[in-house]
């Protein structure tokens, strides 16, 4: 059985599975069912400064999309930090850090941008003994109207300001979460990590508008008859989170810093492909949020029985593995010729790959009256569409062309690994020497 | 409760009061908003769709179940009465699992295909319930056209006439239109009187008088409709009932299985419905299933549905088979009826096993006889009360592939005419297609 025990910046937890910074983790109720399930730590909801505590709308916070069936895949919400008062807060967290302390205990922050005011907030957070800090500057709804939230995670200057004065008044180990409202992920990470970050998480939610409704001309969630924008999480914003944490794992600028990956983890596969990509362990909340925390047991049992079948001993033995396989497309492999094949056992013939491919690509497969379907290797570009939209998994495969073999497309021979930076059409080519 | 399902003879009341309704209502519910939308989650929108090839009216279901999907079943029913006005009752009716159902791909791929007839039927219901009528006519032509028959074949070609502005007139000779709907299938099939509602429904297009109790060649000849009608459709269906050809088959307990079925539809307190404790139903289609389920249902405690030969032959599908087997029918194959034995009354029919021979189905020489207090026979219809003047085909109205019959100004489709299968849907495709060839006749646009 894999040991699942991660120490993520010195922060140990008995699985790389922590609740993010999100309602399920806004009181000791919560955090406690959380623990008593399995989780392996929580970031706790964001604590603002003292004072009167923010307030929440009272009508719909959330918005949602679905797909068949009403599977939730996308969910937004523009719930504000929490709206407790800070030492209520402040006195759960030790509390439940005293009652559970093998569990991660983070506490998310976010305070006005000022030194005066972190420094009052991580004093006070350093007395309940947690275990570390997140740097919220990922929130995109409302609190960045107020100069918080992603309103710093936007511009890397700030970042870095911040980040350093937490590590200039606190010994406590700091995740920076970032906004992926913006151009380039990289910055902001390398911002946090010429701040002192010991650790970025990402990616906080993504400025949306789950519908509108065709009766009252009003977004969702609907205040009122008006709507402000939510941010998107869940499933459907999984490959963009996985693109972004592959950019930050595999940057020069910022290889090495630890990750806490963050964005759709649904089951144990989305985790172990956040970690094979760079993250050290991820952060879960939409998957919680619509199935409960039960979900832990096959988070953790799914990981580890891949680790097993794997023959992984340990989380390290994933994360980043798949790193140096992120490349850029001007490295890839032009003398990569493969054709989609349809297996016609397995074909069921629902003409999906025909119109997919007669339609919007390359007229490469053929149809006969008998509803047979196959591909004409003379036209096939292998753009893999056909693959995508068939229904019965492994029916359409793509065979690759062996060296040496000619590509009946293009009538080119198929040699060895030649990408465009040395491609004749390109006027930037390099000359291969 | 006056009886029960072992008092001997023929009786009404054999079940409780409340068992009737629950017997005959709907065999399944309609699906709800939800379980229509998972279940057009399973279409694959497939290209050049074979469930639409194998649909006789050839209905883009595709496309409707789609457009359950995007929540407009109401659009959806459209796409469906475009091509199938009766669609509603072709959802409930048609078998399904071999035409569109059967053609799915789902059911090649894992023998289970999209729910296209219960898809149907709940666009069309959603629909019809709204009781708007999605059609206008066109401006009126001025020409009339007589539609013999107010069955599935003739109500699609009447309102397709009336959808190209001419007045028609449906003469039929019972006394409600509807045709088999009506009188000729199942109740459950067609319960809380759906089958009328949708008749009123369709009729709203407007253009359509329909006339009850006129009997072709009683009440006028076919000479006598084209005298005053620029064009006439026949859709008359089979009246007349095939005979086993046995000695005492005329007793009144032996009676004809569509007679019995039309007046179970039309009695509104079943528990008023003598039915035998022993029924016997000879014949293997859906005629026979029906009479042999529905004696099942009012509460007979023995009954045998026979057929002479095997069961591939049969008539009715595997699932009309197995829902009669779940009800409790016998299923008997490869057996005849060679006697009915009556002392006054019926008392039983004896049958010879049968086997394929040189010279057809030949007896096996094994006999065996049935305990039958009623003797229900449904071994086919045939066409009576056609105009002698029509080419015959195969013993049905001949007609050509537009639906013209042999004489000009003629046209035909249903049951009454020899091309494709007897079924509701095929019948409304060719009222549909009679009535677009009657109309091009009629514009001077015809060949």
């Amino acid at each position: 059985m894999a040991n699942l025990t991660t120490n993520f910046i010195g922060i140990k937890s008995p699985n790389p599975y922590w609740l993010a910074s999100a309602p399920p983790t806004d009181k000791a109720y919560n955090v406690e069912r959380a623990f008593k399930a399995g989780w392996g730590g929580v970031v706790w909801k964001t604590l603002g400064s003292e004072g009167p505590p923010v307030v929440n709308v009272n009508g719909p916070r959330y918005g949602a999309i679905w797909g068949a069936d009403r599977r939730l895949l996308g969910l937004n919400n523009i719930e504000l930090i929490t709206d407790r008062p800070l030492d209520v807060n402040l006195r759960e967290i030790k509390q439940v850090k005293r009652n559970w302390p093998d569990r991660a205990m983070i506490v998310s922050l976010m305070v006005p941008c000022d030194e005066e005011s972190w420094k009052a907030i991580l004093k006070h957070v350093e007395d309940t003994e947690a275990d570390g800090v997140e740097l919220n500057f990922g929130c995109p709804h409302g609190m960045s109207e107020r100069g918080m939230g992603a309103a710093v995670g936007q511009v890397p200057e700030y970042i870095e300001m911040v980040t350093r004065w937490v590590k200039q008044h606190s010994r406590m180990p700091c995740i920076v979460k970032l906004t992926p409202n913006i151009a380039d992920i990289r910055k902001p990470a390398e911002a946090a990590k010429r701040g002192g970050a010991d650790a970025v998480s990402l990616i906080n939610t993504i400025n949306s508008i789950t519908s509108v409704n065709l009766d009252t001309f009003s977004p969702e969630p609907m205040i009122d008859g008006k709507g402000a924008h939510g941010g998107y999480c869940g499933p459907a914003v999984k490959p963009i989170a996985l693109n972004m944490v592959a950019e930050i794992a595999r940057s020069a600028d910022t290889r090495g810093l630890p990750i806490s990956g963050i964005g759709g983890v649904t089951t144990w596969r989305d985790a172990a492909e956040f970690l094979t990509l760079g993250a050290g362990n991820v952060q879960v909340c939409t998957a919680a949020m619509t199935y409960g925390f039960g979900i832990i047991k096959e988070l953790t049992a799914g990981l580890s029985h891949y680790m097993d079948q794997k023959g992984f001993t340990s989380v390290d033995q994933l994360v980043g593995r798949a790193v140096p396989n992120v490349t850029d497309w001007q490295y890839l492999n032009l003398n990569y010729v493969t054709k989609a094949k349809i297996d016609q056992d397995l074909c069921i013939s629902c003409g999906r790959c025909y119109a997919a491919c007669e339609d919007t690509s390359h007229q490469a497969i053929s149809m006969s009256p008998d509803r047979k379907f196959e591909v004409i290797d003379d036209e096939c570009v292998a753009c893999n569409l056909c693959i995508n939209v068939c229904p019965v998994a492994d029916c359409i495969t793509m065979e690759q062309l062996p060296k040496g073999a000619i590509d009946p497309r293009t009538g080119e021979t198929v040699g060895d690994y030649a990408n465009w930076t040395t491609h004749p059409n390109n006027p930037m080519a390099k000359a291969a020497e | 409760m006056t009886h029960s399902t072992t008092t001997p003879g023929i009786v009404a009341g054999r079940l409780h009061p409340e068992d009737y309704a629950q017997h005959f209502d709907d065999l399944y519910p309609d699906f709800d908003a939800h379980e229509a939308m998972v279940a057009a989650d399973r279409c694959y929108f497939c290209h050049d769709a074979p469930c639409i090839t194998a649909c006789p009216t050839e209905i883009d279901i595709p496309l409707f179940i789609r457009q359950i999907q995007a929540g407009q079943p109401e659009a959806a029913a459209r796409t469906i009465f475009d091509q199938n006005i009766l669609g509603g009752i072709c959802a409930r009716v048609c078998p399904t699992e071999t035409l569109c159902e059967g053609a799915c791909v789902r059911e090649a791929a894992e023998g289970k295909p999209v729910e296209i007839g219960r898809l149907q039927r709940y666009a069309t219901e959603t629909l019809i319930a709204k009781n708007s009528h999605p059609y206008t006519r066109a401006a009126p032509t001025g020409k009339r056209v007589a539609v013999v028959g107010a069955g599935p074949a003739g109500l699609a070609c009447a309102h397709r006439l009336a959808m190209h502005g001419h007045d028609v007139t449906i003469f039929e000779r019972r006394e409600k239109p509807g045709g088999l709907n009506e009188y000729g299938i199942a109740a459950y099939k067609a319960a809380h009187g759906f089958a009328q509602a949708e008749v009123d429904w369709l009729l709203q297009i407007g253009g359509i008088t329909l006339r009850q109790g006129w009997t072709l060649g009683r009440d006028g000849t076919l000479a006598d409709l084209q005298e005053i009608h620029d064009a006439v459709f026949l859709g008359i269906g089979l009246a007349g009932v095939n005979a086993l050809g046995l000695d005492g088959e005329d007793i009144p307990t032996a009676r004809d299985a569509v007679d019995f079925i039309a007046e179970l539809r039309q009695t509104d307190d079943l528990s008023t419905l003598p039915i035998g404790r022993h029924v016997v139903v000879i014949g293997g289609g859906m005629t026979a299933v029906d009479a042999a389920v529905q004696s099942r249902l009012l509460g007979a405690e023995h009954v045998a549905m026979v057929y002479r030969r095997g069961r591939d032959a049969m008539g009715a599908s595997d699932y009309e088979l197995n829902h009669a087997a779940n009800e409790g029918v016998k299923i008997i194959t490869n057996a005849m009826p060679i006697a009915i034995h009556a002392n006054g009354t019926l008392r039983e029919v004896e049958f010879a096993y049968t086997h394929a021979g040189e010279t057809g189905l030949e007896p096996t020489g094994e006999t065996f006889r049935l305990r039958a207090d009623q003797l229900f026979k449904a071994i086919g219809q045939k066409l009576d009360g056609a105009p002698e003047e029509l080419t015959r085909d195969k013993r049905k109205i001949g007609i050509d592939g537009a639906g013209r019959a042999s004489r000009a100004g003629v046209w035909a489709g249903g049951d009454c005419t020899g091309g494709g299968e007897d079924l509701t849907v095929t019948a409304v495709a060719q009222g549909r297609d009679a009535a677009e060839s009657i109309h091009a006749s009629l514009m001077g646009n015809g060949a």
